[in-house]
């Protein structure tokens, strides 16, 4: 389980404040749960807007988890840290 | 009309055309242009084929693109969906003049943690809105939103502020919405759609269903407030606005031959009214059928389009068996004058069968109908009434020349329920059966014709193979005579006068051959003058002879007693005669 390596995709629109408390509660969580082994890409649909379609995004901040398969969503400015970690299917076992 | 009129009266707000027949009629003109446009509806009742068809229209009619917003079914199963309409949307969308974007929520992969909005949702409309310049929008279903996402509050502010943003960006906009209970929404977001409400309706009596519509509700704008029957098949959606139209049809006073010369004699003016409406009625096996399709014939024959509408027997049936009794229909069927629309009374409701004739009448344009049998319709006697009502007074209008024929159970026409239709005939044909003396044989007869001093008697109706013709029946001491017996007086009537024809002839001779002995005898008095003028002739010459042989004699007798022959004046000659040519010199 250790090697397993998290890659996410969070989408944005722009410098609004849930982007901003997105971008900030998931590196926390990352660094909390995930250190070191984390990727972390940072999408702003106002200047990549066809990504919204391709991608199926709706709701903004999205949090895609790309790696380790299945994909997973969570949507939200991940305020809420057991629901991010339940819908990341992040083991929090033996962590503080 | 009264839709049109307030039409004009409408000018200061925009509309943008749906182009689906009807809808823009009832809607005076279209929904509003740039602002959203509710439909809802239970499930199944056509919302997604509506918004679809508000698109393609868009799009290849009046050069509006659009762009579909599926929360439900995807892309392909919707081009899928609405390609048996013909409308070719991959083909479209390659055009950029529409696009679907479908909108995939799965609620079991989604976690919630935390604030968010919709804002991904406008990026992605608007990108799109952009790339092809789109001018419609359907969003369908919206509210699936609702069961995919937890947060209600979030949801609600969202979508009051995309329906702003939808307004700002002068999008005519329509979102489909699932009938609730009580309510015209299941999440009730009607209360932000405010412009124009329209509720598709989709109703099951008596295992029939019957598709309505009704404008709930339109912001700024006169709009027809009845609930109109529509149409979902093969030719896409088609709203019926069915008018009542009155009295105040144009009457013609051209007459129209029905196809069987003795029944134009019968209506005393050499055929019927064009535009009227005429009832046959009769029993079972009495040639309804054959009557009308005469007309239909006579009718295509003259180059008039024809339509039948036959509730009893298939096209082919129909052809073949009018066939048999000498009318030809097939031909016209090919050139195209004539169509058939046949279809079961019982498979749709009565409002389904008005709107359906309605968009058939006015895409053929028919001048004559047949509508076989009319009798067909079944249910509340109000009902039905309102129904032929309906139905007359739409073909009225049009100036169509009808048939309607009516299966009776009896040919006493006062046992018969005719549902008043005959009060609202102009013409009556009745039918009947004359059974007599071990045979049954058709009779007709004109009940009524309106505006006709028609006959009142009652004709022998023969099917023969050469058409149907009238015979006179036989009126002879007995009463009237049809069939067999009729062919037996007329056989006893040609005896008859062949006797009387026998009869002067022999007189003839008789007085001929009077008249010849009397000529004769007429001869033989002639040649007995004739035998008299002669003796008297020749007595005349023995005269002559005998007073010369006298003359020579005396002369003689006087030369031998030595009288000068100058003194023989001095004796008078005996029996001198006045016309003895010597005397007279």
């Amino acid at each position: 389980m250790m090697d397993v390596q998290y890659n996410f995709r969070l989408y944005v629109a722009g410098q609004t404040p849930k982007s901003v408390v997105g971008i900030a509660n998931l590196k926390d969580l990352c660094d909390t749960y995930l250190a070191g082994r984390h990727s972390i890409e940072i999408i702003d649909l106002v200047t990549q807007p066809h990504l919204a379609s391709i991608d199926q995004i709706f709701a903004l901040p999205t949090l895609v988890r790309r790696l380790p398969e299945p994909l997973k969503r969570v949507i939200g400015d991940l305020s809420k840290t057991d629901r991010v970690l339940r819908g990341l299917d992040i083991e929090t076992a033996g962590s503080p | 009309m009264y839709l049109k009129e307030t039409k004009a009266l409408e000018p200061q707000l925009s509309k943008a055309p749906t182009g689906i027949p009807g809808l823009d009629e009832v809607l005076l003109g279209g929904i509003p242009t740039g602002r959203p446009t509710l439909i809802c509806g239970a499930a199944g009742c056509g919302k997604t084929l509506l918004g679809m068809t508000f698109l393609v229209n868009g799009a290849t009619q009046f050069d509006e693109p659009g762009l579909f917003v599926s929360f439900e079914e995807t892309s392909q199963d919707l081009a899928d969906n609405v390609a048996s309409l013909g409308f070719d949307v991959a083909g479209l969308i390659a055009a950029k003049k529409m696009a679907i974007d479908h909108i995939r929520i799965e609620r079991s992969e989604i976690e919630e943690a935390g604030d968010y909005d919709l804002e991904g949702l406008f990026v992605r409309l608007g990108y799109i809105i952009d790339q092809i310049g789109a001018k419609r929008v359907v969003l369908d279903t919206i509210e699936a939103l609702f069961s995919n996402l937890a947060n209600e509050t979030i949801l609600r502010a969202e979508l009051r502020r995309l329906f702003v943003w939808l307004k700002q960006r002068n999008l005519t906009t329509i979102i489909t919405g699932e009938r609730g209970q009580g309510t015209l929404t299941r999440h009730g977001i009607e209360e932000y759609v405010s412009d124009c409400v329209i509720l598709l309706d989709n109703r099951v009596e008596e295992q029939v269903t019957t598709r309505r519509l009704r404008i709930v509700k339109f912001r700024g704008s006169a709009h027809g407030t009845n609930e109109y029957p529509f149409l979902m098949d093969d030719q896409g959606i088609t709203v019926v606005p069915l008018s009542s139209a009155g009295l105040n049809h144009r009457v013609s006073d051209e007459v129209v031959s029905t196809g069987v010369p003795g029944l134009d004699a019968m209506l005393g003016s050499g055929g019927l009214y064009r535009g009227s409406s005429v009832l046959i009625s009769g029993v079972a096996g009495s040639g309804k059928t054959i009557l009308g399709a005469s007309f239909v014939a006579a009718a295509c024959a003259r180059g008039e389009r024809c339509m039948f509408f036959s509730a009893a027997e298939s096209a082919d049936q129909l052809i073949r068996n009018v066939g048999s009794a000498g009318i030809s229909l097939r031909p016209y069927l090919q050139t195209g004058l004539l169509r058939f629309e046949t279809k079961r009374p019982t498979s749709v409701g009565f409002e389904m069968h008005l709107a359906h004739m309605q968009r058939e009448l006015d895409s053929f344009q028919p001048t004559v109908v047949i509508i076989d049998p009319v009798s067909g319709f079944r249910g509340p006697d109000s009902e039905v009434h309102a129904l032929l009502v309906r139905m007359l007074d739409m073909l009225k209008i049009r100036g169509i020349t009808t048939f309607f024929t009516s299966l009776t159970n009896s040919s006493d026409r006062r046992a018969q329920n005719d549902f008043g239709l005959s009060s609202l005939m102009d013409s009556w044909i009745f039918l009947v059966d004359i059974e007599s003396n071990g045979e049954r044989n058709r009779g007709l007869y004109v009940l009524k014709s309106r505006g006709m001093s028609h006959s009142n008697q009652i004709r022998e109706y023969l099917l023969t193979s050469n058409g149907a013709t009238l015979v006179e029946a036989y009126l002879g001491a007995s009463g009237v005579l049809t069939g067999s017996s009729r062919l037996a007086m007329e056989a006893q009537g040609r005896v008859e006068t062949q006797r009387q024809h026998e009869d002067i002839a022999r007189r003839r001779r008789e007085i001929e051959s009077q008249r010849a002995a009397t000529e004769r005898q007429i001869a033989e008095l002639h040649a007995q003058i004739s035998a008299q003028d002669v003796e008297i002739a020749g007595l005349a010459a023995r005269e002559e002879r005998r007073e010369t042989v006298f003359e020579s004699d005396r002369a003689a007798m006087g030369a031998s007693r030595g009288v000068l022959a100058n003194g023989a004046d001095k004796i008078a000659p005996i029996n001198s005669r006045p016309n003895d040519s010597r005397q007279s010199v």
